[in-house]
């Protein structure tokens, strides 16, 4: 009797304390949508395309992104300005596939694609859900403010030509006998 | 076969090789970037660095370079020893100092033989915090991007471009870590073989610029193994497709055909399939107005073509499918030639000669045998440019045989080199104007036409006096035809080329009796390569009957005994006088012409049906050596387009079709021998068109819709277009596109050879469809002398690589290298009439017009005329012409750029 009292009725009751204790604990959960919960800035949410420090769209149309994406949800095609910086003609997520995973972020050399805390993103229909370049690219450099991918790679674009680069030696004169 | 140890295991290998090469053939990773498979060694890289041992009791062994090592017998080595792998790294470390950190904007990225290294070798992080070196980049023309910070220095591009393929205008500058690869100043590169640079080249130096302009990586293109439709040799191609755009074509590996390389036109022509002037639906035209047909109506006009009054004309360039299917409609007696009447005699007498024992068509490996080349007025870079890379190759013969007489191995490309000098195989030319040959000729004979005719008698005759002589040639010629002969007696390997294009068929004819000359004095069959100018050129000979030629067909419009014709894939007003097919196509109640696009001939049409380009179809192409092969469909057309067989409803599917054709046309017996083995199939699933990395599927119609389509199906053949289903491991052939877990590159072709340099893994290279079961010893006579007169020119035709190709010539890449038409004459001829270089000329008789071009090579009295894309009609050219100067004449692209070693110093 002593043993069933022991294993079964003080268990509840120590069970029922402890729910009761809650009352006087703070909530974790908020009114939501009256009041925002608080985001981590690295939380996966909407996808956004940054700018460099410039004010230049970061994304230089690589295709690292789409292919990285589990759900291939990711299309773009690349084109070029007359000075030979790459940028995306068009660039489309269909974020009524998108598993937020963020491998497009971690895959981008760029960080140009860069996952955000924004999740309020439902829609009645879901043609709305495919994103557009326009709807995609925003002013700023969202999480990552100083790399600028053209000031450190070779290649030659507007405003900045060969030798230009991060770490650059002046182009070699292939006519010059020195050393 | 000698026995070495690689890391313990025991390996059959050719000691004539070099590790480096035994161990790809072996299916071992072992890094390199200098080696080339077709160019051989120089060690100048270092990172295919081994550890070889003195014998079994040797635990020390000693660092070597594979690929400068031959694979002796009992070498014992180790690509996985510690010391080894911490070299190869090191050695990587230090050709990555300078690499501009660009592969996100990198056209090679994703296909990097770079990149594939750096991995295997283990690198990844520049320690060294100096500044690097850069360059600045030159513009080398349409085809090619510099981008020369990206440069390892591994030499590969001037061993191919100028050892290779030839080229004078891509060399090293500069010295030390200041190498710089580039023109002595900006311009085009003017190698007709400049786009495999863009494969040659590990890493991004050079780069496709069509492709970069709708630039997609690797792994997003829909590819399948394909055939080039660029020339008569059918070179091995992957086109590859994104967003229902043909985005680019690379080599595919054949080792019988094109190896490892392509030409310009092959690899840049491609572009017209995106065209946007590609015709859309079938219409039926009329009265200035056009009027879209249903898929009933299309299927009443077709009844009502079936009938004893309808002649068809075949099509050089359209598949042996649409031909056959043309004919079965047609009925075989009103079945009718595609090409010039000319062309269709000479082609004829090339069939004809594809049947004799006595003779050899060579494939292009077989070709790079040959030992001593008479090439009988054929401009065979602008023709069938692969082969002018193969015969590069063959010169070079002489220097093998010096190289195995002083015991250096053929591998030791610099030593090889080094040893010959300038010595090599004889390659005697005789044409009516100077080739791009001409640098690697030993002899080289420039006249008219019948003089080329009545010499090249002469030369037969001089090996064999059983083959007749025509009027006898100018003594000037006496020592070089006796030169020639002897040459051609002595060689292991003689090789003779003519062909169709030249347009004399005395030419074809003497070629055949020189080569029966030589094979009466030997056991084995000679070489005789015979030209002929387009794709299908020899499918159709082949379907067609010898009294059906074309202005046969004509005629019977013009005649009335046939009321209706069926025109397929082709611009007769290319292919003989203007007036003649007016008058014929005028008087016919109704034409039905099928094409790509809207021609002078198309204009003519009552119905005018979309016909699908090369890569929008499945299809067999029969090459100039008579080897059929099968080309697939890479990608669907978005428009109306269809197969020309489809729309003549004769078969369902393309493999019944081939069977029907195997079955009922003669000489094609063994076409049914292309099509793949499905039970070789795992689990019956298909081949898949697309990477296992293709990406976007989700999102790249969303914009349209986002409820995704299915994935469409073909029904026909054993590709999907999709990554569903399991690459064949059976049939290399049927790969989509070359790629090895680790090789992302083109280089990845190793893993599928069953040696280097040999055959694909268990894939066939094509079908040799002609039997040669005829003996014969007789010879051709001479045809009879037609009187010249003293008055006009002689006529010959030229040709260049971009432009005289009707498809290719709509590319816009190479309409950026393509020229007006031009007349060739010597400075005599243009100083006695008043021509300056560049002024605008008529033609004789006929209205079209021409841009002189003087050059110094060609004969006084002669003129060479390249007629562009069909600007002028070569078929209404007479045999001699009068020239006058036309100061009226429309000028469009000029001749500026145009690539010829013989002009007028001052024009330069």
């Amino acid at each position: 009797m002593y043993n069933l009292i022991k294993d079964t009725l003080i268990s509840q009751v120590v069970t029922l304390w402890q729910v009761m204790m809650h009352m006087f604990v703070k909530a974790d959960t908020v009114e939501y949508p009256e009041e925002m919960p608080y985001m981590f800035p690295r939380w996966r949410g909407r996808i956004i395309l940054s700018r460099d420090p410039d004010g230049e769209e970061r994304c230089v149309a690589c295709n690292l992104c789409a292919v990285a994406c589990p759900v291939d949800c990711i299309a773009l095609q690349k084109t070029e300005d007359e000075e030979g910086r790459w940028y995306p003609e068009f660039f489309r997520i269909n974020f009524s596939r998108c598993i937020m995973c963020g491998f497009c972020e971690e895959a981008c050399p760029t960080n140009a694609i860069q996952l955000t805390p924004d999740f309020e993103m439902a829609e009645y229909v879901r043609q709305d859900m495919v994103w557009e370049k326009e709807d995609l690219l925003i002013s700023g450099t969202g999480k990552y403010h100083d790399y600028n991918f053209y000031r450190v790679a070779g290649k030659k674009i507007g405003g900045k030509d060969k030798g230009e680069a991060l770490n650059e030696a002046v182009p070699v004169n292939v006519r010059s006998l020195l050393p | 076969m000698a026995k070495i140890v690689i890391d313990g295991v025991t390996y059959d290998v050719n000691p004539d090789n070099n590790l480096l090469q035994e161990c790809l053939s072996q299916g071992l990773d072992l890094p390199y970037f200098c080696w080339h498979p077709c160019m051989g060694s120089v060690g100048a890289c270092r990172q295919c660095a081994v550890k070889q041992y003195r014998d079994a009791d040797d635990k020390e062994g000693m660092l070597v370079m594979a690929c400068m090592t031959p694979a002796s017998e009992g070498s014992i080595i180790s690509i996985e020893d510690e010391q080894a792998k911490s070299l190869r790294a090191s050695v990587i470390e230090s050709l990555m100092i300078s690499h501009p950190h660009d592969c996100p904007v990198c056209e090679e990225g994703g296909e990097c033989h770079l990149q594939d290294m750096t991995l295997m070798s283990g690198h990844n992080y520049r320690r060294y915090d100096k500044k690097k070196v850069t360059h600045n980049n030159q513009y080398l023309g349409p085809f090619i991007n510099h981008e020369m910070n990206r440069c390892i220095t591994c030499y590969r591009c001037v061993r191919y471009y100028d050892d290779y393929a030839g080229g004078t205008d891509l060399s090293a500058q500069a010295s030390h870590h200041h190498v710089y690869f580039g023109r002595h100043e900006e311009g085009v590169l003017e190698s007709e073989f400049s786009g495999n640079l863009v494969e040659v080249c590990p890493t991004g130096v050079f780069t496709d610029k069509a492709f970069s302009e709708h630039y997609t990586r690797k792994w997003d293109l829909q590819t399948a193994p394909s055939i080039c439709t660029g020339c008569s040799v059918g070179c091995n191609i992957t086109p590859g497709e994104r967003y229902g755009t043909l985005r680019r074509v690379v080599n595919r590996y054949n080792s019988e055909v094109n190896g490892y390389f392509l030409c310009d036109r092959g690899r840049f022509g491609f572009e017209y399939v995106n065209n946007t002037d590609r015709l859309r639906d079938a219409v039926k035209q009329g009265g200035g107005s056009s009027e879209k047909l249903s898929t009933e109506q299309v299927a009443t006009v077709i009844d009502e073509f079936k009938s004893a009054s309808t002649i068809g004309f075949g099509s050089p360039r359209a598949s042996n499918e649409s031909n056959f299917a043309l004919r079965c409609l047609v009925g075989e007696e009103n079945f009718y030639a595609g090409y010039s009447d000319s062309e269709h005699e000479a082609t004829q007498l090339i069939v004809q000669l594809a049947k004799d024992k006595a003779f050899n068509s060579p494939s292009i490996r077989e070709i790079e045998k040959a030992d001593a080349i008479l090439i009988l007025g054929e401009d065979v870079t602008n023709v069938a440019p692969r082969i002018a890379l193969a015969l590069r190759q063959s010169v070079r013969n002489k220097a093998r045989e010096l190289a195995s007489a002083s015991r250096i191995p053929q591998w030791q490309d610099a030593a090889v080199r080094e040893l010959a000098q300038h010595e090599r195989s004889p390659l005697s030319i005789l044409s009516t104007y100077v080739s791009r040959l001409d640098d690697v000729a030993s002899d080289k004979v420039i006249d008219t036409l019948p003089n080329l005719a009545s010499m090249a008698f002469a030369l037969a005759n001089a090996i064999s006096d059983k083959s007749p002589n025509s009027t006898s040639p100018a003594d000037e010629y006496k020592g070089v035809i006796a030169k020639i002969a002897e040459q051609l007696q002595k060689a292991k390997r003689p090789l003779i080329i003519a062909g169709s294009t030249s347009g004399n068929l005395d030419l074809i004819k003497a070629a055949a009796n020189i080569a029966r000359g030589l094979n009466q004095q030997r056991s084995e069959p000679i070489d005789l390569c015979l030209l002929v100018p387009e794709v299908n050129s020899i499918g159709m000979g082949l379907l067609v009957n010898a009294d059906n030629s074309l202005q046969a067909g004509l005629a019977r419009l013009d005649g009335g005994s046939a009321t209706r014709a069926i025109v397929l894939e082709n611009d007769l007003f290319r292919r003989a006088p203007k007036t003649v097919v007016d008058n014929a196509l005028t008087k016919a109640e109704k034409v039905l012409v099928l094409d790509q696009f809207s021609t002078a001939t198309s204009d003519k049409a009552d119905y005018l049906f979309p016909a699908t380009a090369f890569s929008e179809h499945e299809a067999t192409y029969i090459n100039y050596e008579g080897r059929a092969q099968l080309s697939f469909q890479v990608h669907q057309c978005a428009t109306g387009a269809m197969p020309s067989w489809r729309w003549f409803g004769e078969a369902t599917d393309i493999e019944s079709l081939i069977n029907r054709c195997t079955n009922e046309a003669q000489g094609f017996d063994k076409l049914a021998r292309l099509l793949p083995d499905k039970g070789s199939f795992i689990a019956g699933m298909k081949i898949p068109r697309q990477s296992h990395r293709y990406s976007g599927r989700t999102a790249m119609r969303a914009n349209l819709s986002v409820h995704e389509p299915k994935q469409p199906q073909d029904d026909e053949s054993v590709m999907s277009f999709s990554m569903e289903g399991i690459s064949s491991q059976k049939d290399a052939s049927l790969m989509a596109s070359a790629w090895a877990p680790r090789w992302n590159s083109n280089q990845s072709i190793s893993k599928f050879q069953d040696e280097v340099n040999g055959e694909l893994k268990q894939a066939h290279p094509g079908s040799l469809l002609i039997e040669r079961d005829i003996e014969t010893s007789s010879y051709f006579e001479p045809s009879s002398n037609a009187e010249s007169s003293e008055n006009g020119l002689h006529v010959s035709l030229a040709y260049q690589i971009f432009g005289s190709d009707e498809l290719s010539a709509r590319s816009s890449s190479i309409q950026q290298r393509m020229t007006d038409p031009y007349i060739g004459l010597s400075p005599d001829d243009a100083e006695a009439k008043g021509f300056k270089h560049g002024d605008s000329v008529s033609l004789g008789a006929t209205d079209s017009t021409a841009i002189v071009c003087i050059r110094t090579s060609i004969k006084p009295g002669s003129v060479v005329i390249y007629c562009g894309n069909s600007e002028i009609n070569a078929a209404e050219l007479p045999s001699q012409i009068e020239i006058s100067l036309n100061e009226q004449a429309e000028v469009l692209r000029g001749i500026k750029g145009l690539i010829v070693s013989d002009l007028l110093e001052e024009e330069y």
